[in-house]
């Protein structure tokens, strides 16, 4: 498919990456290109420069420092199923990272890219919120960190500004007593969510994320861990999800109970050990 | 590197161990340059949106559709292709296993399936039923219903 004309940078440091994107009018940086290559085919993007940062090495590494599991914001999802640091320290990352699309996807696509994107049927935007992550942005004026629950801002938004980069996203490690879960139905083995939740369970209390709802991953905090506060929850969040062709508004809101329901048993069960 | 944005670029790539240099415009797509700049028309074009993995090819020994990738993104990296498999002309174990196993009819899918099937079998050589199917997930074959492709994969991990 022939693509608009574009012009390209793969710039070697971070600084030089974040320079180019501001001085630039219509610049965007590719991260794996597994969700940019696409909608520029279908022109629904069409940026004039294209900042590649392929070069930037120290934006793939996963290392834990202390009790926190950091990810570079180009990290592909097979490094973050094959990384032993996730495996220790936040394993759901990796349980997760498993099921999106396919083997080639996961070669390239990034778990900066899935959070920037935000599509709101992506994965990891409901779990980075439910696991308590913290984003880091650089700009030109310097780095600012960013709560995943305000990261989030709409359909394809967040809180990165026009020339300014996401480089980080530093998740707490697991701690005893506590567990994560994720459940939802998907289109095909592996395929686009209808409808997805998060939970984390930490001394008897719960986050529920859920996904594919609204614009943005929908937070609900629980006192209490158990399967009916959770279906009680999403049923007093008044929901109003979209319709679609799969599955109509109504079929959403129930879905959405049910996967809250599995995704927080999963939890459950994990912080017992 | 190339830090100063540009329309046109002039690339290296490796490709089944040859060095090829070659200016691409930015906006094209690694599949296109391989069968049209390069004449290596093994490489398929099944859809075009990243779903069905006709178009897959190794990129520094990793399997990757070549249809979701912009062939400046390519630059300085090693490629392998299907032509690649068999350089000297004798099929490879997994090749030979296709045509054992019957794992191909029209035949359109199958240089994506081969070069699936092979990162796989690079990675963990003697993969089960499940391994085969979980890797060659992102690969569409609308003729044979998949049950030859697997066995053929499978058997051939096994050396069989």
């Amino acid at each position: 498919m022939l693509l608009r004309e574009v012009e390209y940078a793969r710039p070697g440091t971070i600084d030089e990456a974040v320079r180019l994107l501001a001085e630039h009018d219509g610049a965007r940086p590719l991260a794996g290109g597994q969700t940019l290559v696409n909608v520029m085919k279908q022109r629904a993007a069409a940026p004039d420069v294209l900042i590649d940062l392929a070069a930037l090495g120290e934006l793939r590494e996963i290392s834990v420092s202390g009790d926190t599991l950091e990810l570079g914001a180009m990290a592909t999802l097979t490094q973050i199923v094959d990384s032993s640091e996730v495996d220790v320290a936040r394993p759901i990352l990796a349980e997760v990272a498993r099921t999106v699309a396919d083997v080639q996807v996961r070669n390239r696509g990034t778990i900066g890219g899935n959070v920037c994107v935000n599509d709101p049927t992506n994965h990891f935007p409901p779990l980075l919120v439910a696991v308590g992550a913290t984003m880091t942005v650089r700009g030109i004026g310097g780095e600012r960190t960013v709560p995943a629950e305000e990261f989030f801002v709409g359909v394809y938004l967040t809180a990165v500004g026009e020339g300014e980069l996401l480089t980080r996203i530093s998740v707490p490690a697991r701690g005893p007593g506590s567990g994560d879960g994720f459940a939802g139905v998907t289109i095909g083995a592996h395929g686009t969510y209808i409808v997805n939740a998060a939970a984390t369970v930490a001394d008897g209390s719960a986050r529920v994320v859920l996904g594919c709802v609204d614009a943005v991953p929908v937070l609900l905090e629980l006192d209490q861990a158990h399967e009916a506060s959770a279906r009680k929850a999403v049923e007093a969040a008044s929901l109003e999800p979209p319709s679609d062709v799969h599955a109509s508004a109504e079929y959403r809101r129930h879905l959405a109970g049910v996967s809250a329901v599995r995704a927080v048993r999963q939890a459950t069960e994990r912080a017992r050990g | 590197m190339s830090a100063t944005p540009a329309r046109d670029r002039t690339i290296a790539v490796e490709i089944n161990g040859e060095q090829v240099e070659l200016e691409v415009p930015a906006r094209r797509l690694l599949v296109h340059f391989i069968r049209d700049d390069l004449g290596l028309t093994g490489t398929h074009v099944g859809c075009d949106t990243g779903n069905c993995g006709a178009c897959t090819i190794h990129v520094d020994g990793e399997a990757v559709k070549s249809c979701m990738l912009l062939a400046v993104q390519a630059d300085g990296a090693s490629i392998r292709t299907v032509e690649g498999l068999a350089a000297d002309g004798e099929l490879t174990a997994l090749q030979q296993s296709f045509s054992t196993h019957h794992a191909l009819q029209c035949g359109y899918c199958t240089p994506g399936m081969l070069m699936s099937a092979t990162a796989l079998l690079e990675r963990n050589p003697r993969p089960s039923e499940e391994d085969v199917r979980y890797a060659l997930q992102g690969n569409i074959c609308r003729c044979t219903g998949y049950v030859n492709i697997v066995e053929a994969v499978v058997a051939a991990g096994k050396g069989a």
